[in-house]
């Protein structure tokens, strides 16, 4: 295909329109702005042409004739007519028809003031009905999971929540039934539409036939002001914040290419439900008497004002440091902080107190070499069609929703070839082209032989439990798409077995990476999958032992930092399981929390405890008073989500802006000030009035964010990516042993479910009754040989600890392997694990 | 009354071993459903659900879009009595509430015995023969009470030679297993087994 012949040539109302070929009239027109009135077509799904409202004067050559514009592709020399008396005579009798069973209740229906049929209505329609039949009846709005009510009355018939369920999320638990004028959408019976994407139909629905039970009449749409922010999660989803009367009440999904594409999770969709729970945090509490006197290890925490409790959290800090060295205090947490938080408390721990004791991430991420000096990845580019993705990371589907729905699009549309290398399926397992699944522990020896295709193949062959044919044909696969960019995800995948497999296996993808590049390919890039809103940007800032804001290492970057610091810290200090062992053994007198619940979250609960136990004095910056908070001595209360400002950095190192609509509760405050207020009482000045100005140092101090300034990243739609980073990955130098399971035992894999005792999600009326309850989960096969029988409660024995907990089937955990959720409401798997291991077995007996 | 029996599943399995596609056996497998309980349980549609790879909101979809799988109960046999143009013309009204009277229940009911079912339907293709009927989908011509008087006898007594409801042939049709279709590769990634079992066919028609 010649140069010329890649854009078609169409008019439009007059105007001559470029367009791609194959694109469809109405996308073009809009491009050119020309708003052909639509319900059904939606750009990021199939056309299907259901309500033909969008048809318009099309002539090919033979004349005018009415076309639905959602289905004709644009070809050269088309004439197009919006405007026509034909067009405007057959759209009005379109919405004549659409209006005819359409239930006039527009003031007590939710989407009143934003309803796209409504709008249309009023600019196309008749305006008077000549139906005076009866309209069609359903029951009223009927639930078809916890958080979607649908009123079958007020539906068109669109297929955008039908076509969403199928092709979008994947779960087509909603489907067209019946037909003639009784087809309605319905679930099966007693089958809800159990999907943990089901908002994003709500979103959709271009009438108010599915509405959202945490939004149902709580506002008038005239009545919202707005902002567009990102929403924390590592996919750094863009939102826009709805808001009334200083209350937030909904989060509507925006359409950002590089991003969320306008979907949203349920989890996050109405996680605002948490953050204007009456239970956040409104004032600073300290150790007290009741009538607020401060009490040092008294039992009760009181309210206080903010001068006193600063004030007791600066003379601790300043003993601490005067008694056994600025090693004494360390940070724990950050990662859901906006990057200018993160900053602010780095620069306070690091240059102001001098300690390196400092880690946003809770000993379940991966080390900040492998996070910030491997080849990084953009989502767009594993996307990429004909493209190769390795997921070595928990179930995208449970933790990182977004990236889910986007690899689903890639895998299923464009051709995108999935190797799945995890212990266990998940939500794109039938998706996979090749599904690798190891023994837990044992990522690295499948990952070598997946690159360096030495694999002995054969019928009873295995390499880490994967059948050596099954590998052979992955490395064929990945061997064989080598021209194109192979992008792996990596994460923990199980929170039973250490990190160090999984940083072996990226070595090994390291090795095929260089020689790729070498050869002028696109090569081998990550994307990094943590847990935690902000968690890269909490690296990039410095929360982590050993870098500096800016990613580079405290070694690289002490003399250019010292200038506009002081001074740093002279050594690398410990991470988290560190800090906590350090702290249980009396070496941290002052522990700061900002934003963890380490007894609820750490992945060794003991330790958690006696660490807490073994602290001085623990300050904690949080919204809510979780455990980990209620044992501190001095409680900040810090503001959330919508009522800060800054930015935030997602997996691919995406910085865009968060944006504050309401005011915190009581008299929280941004982690920024509270960090500055600290650093005062310490004798230093940080020097910020604002966010803003925080960032402007930032930019000034941090090497890869050099003048990347607020103004840039607001000019482009989606942000910008920051990709220079100055730190190198490690190769670990031997490889992390891996011992045998022996033939009663069952290796342990825990993973995070989207719905779990976390904070936010307990606090959210709507979803807190979404987390299930704990079970084991064995292959079919392994029933027999442990001699269980499936729904009975078996007790579960690692060499630490044990539990009663209920036995389910489940094809998708491989033999010999047993799966239980890492952080589900009832049970805590945490006491099975044996966190001191690389991988925990554990024996399992009725 | 739920999923379907070994027997029937059997059948299912092969059913779907015939298409390149496992869910192009969805209506085949509603109509075995609806031949083994007389209608489409929700176990059933359930069951074919996890046979044919979908989910059972989607099975409900195509089964409710068709009248003639229904989803209730109904009786041994359907008496389906015309009431188009012609039909009604030559006396259909007449007839239905001479059936009405009969059997003590309206279109749409069943009858106490959980024999008959009575439905009025729109032109059944007929119209030579007016006013008709069909029981179980088999034409009754020019029915007059007397002879719907003498139907209702044959059906009560079983001895209209007309199978019960749901049941589609008397016998069975199978294939052999060489002329099943295969699994179809994934779109656009080489061609189904049976093209190559035909060569002349070159997969274009001609």
């Amino acid at each position: 295909m010649s140069e010329n012949e890649t854009v078609v040539t169409i008019t439009v109302n007059g105007q001559p329109v470029e367009a791609q070929p194959g694109e469809w009239v109405i996308a073009a027109a809009e491009r050119a702005g020309v708003y052909i009135p639509h319900f059904c077509y939606h750009p990021r799904m199939n056309s299907v042409g259901m309500c033909r409202m969008c048809i318009v004067d099309i002539d090919t050559g033979r004349g005018p004739a009415l076309q639905p514009s959602c289905m004709v592709a644009v070809s050269e020399g088309m004439v197009v007519d919006t405007t026509s008396d034909q067009t405007r005579k057959a759209q009005d009798g379109v919405l004549e028809f659409l209006l005819l069973n359409h239930p006039l209740d527009c003031p007590v229906c939710d989407k009143g003031g934003e309803c796209p049929l409504q709008d249309q209505t009023m600019a196309y329609g008749p305006g008077e009905s000549r139906f005076v039949e009866e309209k069609r009846h359903f029951e009223k709005p009927i639930p078809v999971n916890d958080l979607v009510y649908l009123d079958r009355e007020r539906c068109i018939l669109c297929d955008r929540c039908t076509r969403f369920a199928d092709e979008v999320a994947g779960d087509p638990l909603i489907t067209f039934q019946d037909r003639g004028d009784q087809t309605q959408v319905n679930t099966f019976p007693d089958l809800p539409f159990s999907s943990y994407f089901s908002g994003n139909t709500v979103q959709i629905c271009p009438v108010g036939a599915l509405t959202a039970v945490p939004y149902r009449f709580k506002a008038r749409p005239w009545d919202l002001t707005e902002v567009e922010s990102t929403y924390p999660n590592p996919m750094g989803d863009r939102v826009v914040v709805q808001a009334s009367r200083d209350q937030v009440l909904r989060y509507q999904g925006v359409d950002s290419d590089a991003v969320n594409w306008g979907w949203l999770t349920d989890k996050d969709r109405f996680s605002f439900e948490s953050t204007a729970s009456d239970l956040r945090l409104g004032s600073p509490l300290i150790r007290g008497t009741p009538l607020g006197r401060p009490d040092p290890g008294g039992s009760e925490l009181v309210e206080t004002t903010w001068r006193q409790a600063l004030a007791l959290a600066a003379d601790a800090i300043r003993a601490a440091v005067e008694d056994k060295g600025p090693q004494s205090v360390a940070v724990l947490g950050g990662a859901r902080l906006t990057n200018e938080d993160q900053y602010a408390w780095a620069r306070l721990a690091k240059g102001v107190i001098g300690t390196d004791n400092v880690d946003a991430q809770l000993d379940d991420g991966l080390p900040t070499d492998a996070v910030l000096g491997l080849p990084r990845a953009t989502i767009n580019r594993a996307c990429t069609p004909g493209g190769t993705v390795v997921l070595m990371a928990p179930d995208p589907k449970e933790e990182q929703g977004t990236l889910y729905l986007r690899l689903r699009h890639a895998v299923v549309n464009d051709g995108v070839q999935l190797i799945e290398l995890t212990p266990r399926a998940t939500g794109l397992s039938h998706l996979a082209a090749h599904r690798l699944h190891h023994r837990p522990g044992e990522a690295a020896a499948v990952a070598a032989a997946l690159v360096g295709g030495d694999i002995d193949a054969g019928p009873d062959r295995e390499v880490g439990g994967v059948a050596a044919d099954a590998l052979a044909a992955a490395a064929a696969a990945l061997a064989d798409r080598a021209d194109q960019p192979i992008t792996v995800i990596l994460g923990r995948p199980s929170l039973a077995e250490a990190a160090g497999p999984t940083v072996e296996a990226a070595a090994e993808l390291m090795k095929l990476a260089k020689l790729l590049t070498a050869g002028g390919r696109p090569g081998i890039a990550f994307l990094p999958a943590l847990h935690r809103g902000n968690v890269l940007g909490a690296l990039d800032m410095g929360l982590a032992p050993g870098v500096l804001p800016g990613r580079v290492t405290l070694a690289d970057g002490a003399a250019a930092l010292a200038e506009s610091w002081g001074s740093v810290p002279a050594s690398p200090g410990a991470d988290a399981r560190g800090i906590l062992k350090a702290a249980a053994g009396g070496n941290i007198d002052v522990l700061i929390l900002l934003g963890v619940d380490p007894l609820g979250d750490f992945p060794d609960r003991k330790l958690a405890e006696s660490a807490i136990k073994g602290v001085g004095t623990v300050i904690a910056s949080d919204l809510f008073l979780h455990p980990s908070a209620a044992q501190a001595d001095i409680v900040f209360p810090a503001a959330g989500f919508g009522e800060r400002r800054g930015t935030h950095t997602n997996m691919e190192g995406r910085i865009t802006r968060e944006r504050q609509i309401v005011t915190s509760p009581g008299t929280a405050r941004a982690d920024w000030a509270i960090a500055s207020e600290l650093a005062r009482l310490l004798e230093a000045d940080l020097g910020f009035g604002s966010p803003e100005e925080v960032w402007e140092e930032i930019v000034r101090v941090a090497q890869s964010h050099r003048d990347l300034s607020l103004e840039a990243i607001d000019t482009e739609t989606d942000g910008v990516v920051v990709a220079d980073s100055s730190i190198a990955f490690h190769s670990p130098e031997d490889a992390t042993p891996v011992p045998h399971v022996d033939a009663y035992s069952l290796r342990l894999v825990s993973s995070r479910r989207m719905y779990d005792r976390g904070t936010l999600v307990q606090h959210a009326p709507s979803l807190a009754g979404l987390a299930a309850g704990a079970v084991l989960a064995l292959n079919p096969y392994d029933f027999d040989r442990v001699g269980v029988d499936m729904g009975t409660e078996v007790q579960a024995i690692s060499h630490v600890g044990e539990m009663f907990v209920p036995v389910v089937s489940d094809a998708g955990v491989p033999r010999g392997t047993a799966a239980f959720g890492y952080n589900c409401p009832d049970l805590d798997v945490r006491a099975l694990i044996d966190n001191d291991a690389v991988v925990t077995d554990e024996r399992i007996q009725t | 009354m739920a999923r379907l029996n070994p027997n029937n599943l059997a059948i299912a399995q092969e059913g779907i071993a015939r298409y390149p596609v496992p869910r192009s056996a969805l209506i085949p497998l509603l109509h075995l459903a609806q031949e083994q309980d007389g209608y489409v349980t929700e176990d059933a549609m359930a069951h074919i659900a996890e046979l044919v790879g979908v989910t059972p909101a989607e099975v409900m979809g195509t089964c409710s879009f068709y009248e003639m799988l229904k989803r209730e109960p109904v009786g041994d046999y359907m008496v389906n009595i015309c009431n188009g143009i012609s039909c009604h013309l030559l006396g259909a009204s007449a007839l239905i509430h001479h059936a009405e009277d009969t059997l003590g229940v309206k279109p749409g009911g069943t009858t106490d015995d959980g024999k008959i079912t009575l439905e009025a339907v729109e032109c059944i293709a007929a119209c030579t023969e007016a006013p008709c009927l069909q029981v179980n989908y088999r034409y009754r011509n020019q029915v007059t009470t007397e002879d719907f008087d003498q139907l209702v006898a044959d059906l009560r007594a079983d001895t209209a030679g007309v199978a019960p409801h749901g049941q589609l042939a008397k016998v069975r049709q199978h294939v052999s297993e060489d002329r099943w279709a295969g699994v179809s590769p994934p779109n656009g990634q080489g061609e189904p087994a049976w093209m190559a079992r035909n060569p002349s066919d070159n997969g274009d028609g001609s």
